[in-house]
């Protein structure tokens, strides 16, 4: 990939990132404290933010998700956009 | 099964072409208490551990596949574009000679990953003692290398995965009280 | 984030032989983590930004500590 990114993309990786990060936490929490029904009712607001984000960032930057529909008919996107290592 | 996601769980940066870096991070990559050790680890005790915390060692195995894609991004962008020279120069000619700038499961000082360092003795206890030690090691690991490195951009990710072992330390401690209560004695009242 | 003195760590002075070479460090600091004092995390407990925890490394502001070489001079 010789394109380079703008700094849009990065911002909103970034976001995403920040949001799955406190799913990633409160999914630890709740592994130990099942039954905390605050922690739970906060997993489920990030996780339905976090779909909203991913969509979106999607639909500007390239597939992020494995099994997201692939919107261009002609070329397979997933090998498009660049490699986590490389951005 | 697991299905992957086209980015990383931190966003990785590195200010310099640093490869001596890169060798520290081995360390993490491929070593003992490095995080292909700790994946490995967690997610093979899981299917012999009691139920309630399969959970806890399934989210923080896979967590530490995550920590390897850093590791392994920090050590692909301080060595991307050094010469052979410059690998020379940073201690990594064994390593060249063999990979190129390809990367693999050994440690900084070049031996190979082993699952000897690894274990799982099927107790319970035993096994979630050995993970609350392997955090620790992982945190004092991180802690080495954050002392001997320069670089501003770098240490930010490595405090980052730093804090994460504080956190599954945290876990696996609750994990013992878990298994450790109990629960059929209060049922019999 | 606060980098301020974090009330995690210990320091101890290590017996000074009169034939060590090495000019002695006065002090020798190790890390007592946050995760040895709390026990059970109770309910509740106060956290970060999203942004924040992120930037940390963990949610949850009693787990945080920032770690930087103690002998930088």
């Amino acid at each position: 990939m010789t394109h380079s990114l703008s700094k849009e993309y990065y911002r909103d990786l970034e976001e995403i990132q920040a949001v799955d990060f406190v799913l990633f936490e409160l999914a630890l929490y709740l592994d130990t404290h099942p039954t905390d029904s605050q922690a739970i009712k906060q997993f489920n607001q990030y996780a339905l933010y976090s779909l909203k984000l991913k969509t979106a960032f999607e639909s500007l930057h390239g597939p992020l998700r494995f099994g997201t529909p692939n919107r261009n008919e002609k070329v397979w996107e997933w090998s498009q956009s660049p490699w986590p290592w490389q951005v | 099964m697991w299905t992957y996601e086209k980015k990383l769980m931190y966003p990785v940066k590195v200010s310099t072409c640093n490869p001596t870096l890169a060798k520290y991070l081995m360390e993490q990559y491929g070593g003992a208490d490095g995080e292909l050790a700790a994946a490995l680890r967690y997610l093979n005790q899981r299917y012999t551990i009691p139920d309630k915390v399969i959970g806890l060692l399934t989210d923080i195995g896979t967590e530490e596949f995550a920590h390897l894609e850093m590791i392994a991004t920090m050590i692909y962008k301080l060595t991307k574009d050094a010469t052979p020279e410059q690998l020379r120069k940073a201690g990594l000619a064994e390593h060249y000679v063999s990979h190129d700038s390809a990367l693999f499961y050994n440690n900084a000082a070049g031996v190979p990953f082993t699952a000897a360092y690894i274990q799982a003795k099927g107790d319970p206890i035993a096994d979630l003692y050995e993970d609350i030690a392997a955090e620790e090691k992982a945190r004092a690991t991180y802690q080495w290398i954050i002392d001997q490195s320069d670089d501003p951009d770098l240490n930010d990710g490595l405090r980052f995965l730093r804090e994460r072992e504080i956190v599954h330390s945290q876990r696996f401690r609750e994990a013992v009280e878990i298994i450790s209560e109990d629960r059929d004695q209060k049922k019999v009242f | 984030m606060t980098h301020e003195k974090t009330p995690f760590r210990r320091s101890f002075t290590p017996f000074r032989g009169l034939y060590d070479p090495c000019p002695p460090l006065l002090k020798k600091t190790y890390v007592v983590p946050p995760n040895l004092f709390i026990g059970f995390q109770p309910p509740d407990f106060p956290q970060f930004s999203a942004i924040d925890a992120l930037k940390t490394g963990t949610l949850w502001t009693p787990f945080y500590d920032y770690y930087d070489n103690p002998y930088k001079k």
